[in-house]
């Protein structure tokens, strides 16, 4: 039942091009892979570690601006590629050193101050990032020698990235290094006494996170060809978190539904309003106020709540600090 | 010799600003150990509702006053109908902060355009003071005395009075400090609307010199931040510290390194974060 389900969602996005048709929600499809890429990149952490990060889209970016400046410097796109994600996993190990040497809020805290390093570098360091007006590069890259030009090439593309990417996290989750990273997330003084490196354990998490990151942020770059320091800004990071916590944490398909949702609403708030920040805003406290434990439950629980008229009940904790 | 001179009065100058920012955002720290990601734009929305003061005709300092008293309005009612209703779930309070803080820099947008806007220095302070045999900006100076000013108020407060007294034993030990009769979730709702109001006044009163523009949040929180991170929380010495450091970094890094100049800034946070994470002064780890 199972992998009929997965085989029918697999062949449903497979074909999207065919029964969408307009190449302008085929572009919207992929957008909506590439950040899914990203929300399940930027989960391992904020889900199955317990740490949440708020520099998530500095390692997105490192990796695009990275990928921009080789190409842009006379490399191919394969070198490009393989130097981009290096680069990108090397500023990870930087970010998970620094990072993890606060706990709970503190680690946050570090990670905003990171992010906006990235952004500072991107936004005022001209001569390496050109500023404010950003790099372009003039062409996607033909793995195989198939033209990823058009809309619907572009997509399978992302869509065999993505599907590689899930694999990965299913992957991963089964592991007994995933078992391990929700040991340290739940219960890390004891898996410490059990022998576990926690701080490496983590510290491994981070740098898986930071790789999916890194290919997400080399699809935006082929997608878009052109990146700017709004790319890195911390509502770009915002954002990422959103699609996580919207979708519910820890949990595989959460992270897509997540950017999915995200992408949607930013879809339909930019052709009615221009105010999609107070929008994203407006969201994020919503749902963290009303349903911290994600939209899908969340929404079930406010309506078994309406419907049962019981007592209101003060809203659960969204997590127990990670820790101690 | 000059140029050094006069980059010096300009670091003492901002590093006097990021402490009225700063210093809140170390209280609310300390007391209810959540980075208030608003802070920015509490600095940002009283430069704002500073600049709209000034324009129906308040007067320079009246309009800071009344900016600030507004700011901490805001503060003490996201304080008490919002974070309030997350207690003990310190990851949903940031959360909330930060989309706040979209919220108020997309209304900020909204409502005041998206072109920086210049503020007048008030006139008593134009031109410039001879010190010395040197001639320094008058307002730069002022700014200095006020933010000498209100760091020795703020001690006082905190160490003087009853009220300072409660806020220090809630920070060290809430739970203690509720057994013995001390109402700490109010103190929650005066620190933060403290802190807003402080900032709210450093936004009207650096709008002189930063001018108010889109994005000023997002300038000055990192800032916050790291001032934070080099000092450790919830005390006022550390704030203070951190705060000189980040505006001489600030200042000498722009004229030497125009291009890396944000980047430096966050050098000795990172050297502080490897040899002593719980910051300069700080009790408590991050």
């Amino acid at each position: 039942m199972r992998r009929i389900a997965i085989g029918l969602a697999v062949l449903a996005l497979a074909t999207l091009p065919y029964w969408v048709g307009n190449s302008y929600y085929v572009n919207v499809a992929a957008q909506m892979l590439i950040f899914a890429v990203l929300a399940l990149g930027l989960n391992v952490l904020v889900g199955y570690a317990g740490l949440v990060t708020l520099g998530h889209a500095g390692l997105f970016g490192i990796a695009a601006y990275a990928g921009a400046t080789l190409i842009n410097a006379g490399h191919s796109h394969l070198v490009a590629d393989v130097g981009a994600l290096l680069v990108t996993v090397a500023a990870t190990a930087v970010f998970a050193v620094l990072a993890l040497r606060g706990t709970g809020l503190g680690f946050v805290m570090i990670t905003v101050a990171l992010g906006q390093i990235v952004w500072g570098i991107a936004y005022r360091w001209i001569s390496l990032t050109n500023g404010d007006n950003g790099v372009s590069i003039t062409a996607r890259p033909s793995p195989f020698g198939l033209s990823l030009v058009s809309a619907d090439g572009f997509y399978w593309a992302t869509l065999v990235v993505f599907l590689v990417a899930v694999a990965a996290m299913a992957i991963f989750v089964a592991s007994p290094f995933g078992a391990a990273l929700r040991g340290t997330r739940d219960q890390p003084r004891r898996m410490t006494a059990l022998g576990y490196n926690v701080w490496l354990t983590r510290f491994l998490a981070f740098l898986f996170s930071g790789f999916w990151s890194g290919v997400a942020g080399l699809l935006y770059l082929y997608y878009n060809q052109f990146v700017s320091p709004q790319t890195v800004a911390l509502s770009a990071s915002a954002e990422a978190l959103l699609m996580v916590i919207a979708g519910g944490t820890a949990t595989l398909l959460g992270p897509i539904a997540g950017a999915v949702l995200v992408i949607v609403m930013k879809d339909i708030a930019s052709a009615y309003i221009e105010r999609w920040n107070f929008v994203l805003g407006a969201i994020f406290v919503v749902i963290v106020v009303f349903m911290p434990e994600g939209l899908v439950p969340g929404t079930a629980r406010l309506w078994r709540w309406a419907v049962s008229l019981l007592r209101p009940q003060p809203p659960p904790v969204l997590r127990r600090e990670s820790s101690r | 010799m000059t140029l050094w001179l006069i980059l010096s009065v300009n670091s003492v100058t901002l590093g006097g600003l990021l402490f009225l920012l700063s210093a809140g955002f170390s209280l609310i720290f300390g007391l209810m150990r959540i980075p208030n990601l608003t802070h920015g734009s509490m600095f940002m929305l009283g430069a704002y509702l500073g600049v709209t003061c000034i324009a129906l005709g308040f007067g320079f300092w009246p309009s800071a006053l009344i900016a600030a008293l507004g700011v901490a309005l805001f503060g003490a009612v996201i304080e008490r109908f919002v974070l309030r209703r997350l207690v003990g779930a310190e990851l949903a309070q940031v959360l909330v902060t930060l989309g706040l803080s979209f919220m108020v820099a997309d209304f900020c947008l909204m409502q005041w355009g998206g072109d920086p806007i210049s503020v007048e220095t008030p006139p008593a302070l134009r031109g410039a003071t001879r010190l010395l045999g040197l001639a320094f900006p008058t307002y730069r100076l002022a700014i200095i005395v006020i933010a000498t000013l209100i760091a020795a108020a703020l001690w006082l407060l905190l160490d003087r009075t009853r009220l300072g007294a409660m806020i220090r034993a809630a920070v060290d030990d809430p739970a203690m400090a509720r057994v013995v009769g001390i109402r700490v979730s109010h103190l929650f709702t005066i620190v933060f609307a403290l802190g807003a109001g402080l900032a709210g006044f450093a936004g009207v009163i650096g709008g002189p010199i930063l001018s108010v523009y889109p994005g000023l949040d997002q300038d000055m929180l990192p800032l916050a931040l790291v001032v934070v991170i080099l000092g450790g929380t919830g005390r006022l010495i550390g704030s203070l510290v951190g705060s000189f450091v980040v505006g001489f970094l600030y200042n000498f890094g722009q004229a030497v390194f125009p291009e890396l100049a944000y980047v430096i800034l966050f050098l000795p946070m990172l050297v502080v974060l490897v040899l002593r994470p719980q910051g300069l002064f700080g009790r408590v780890t991050l």
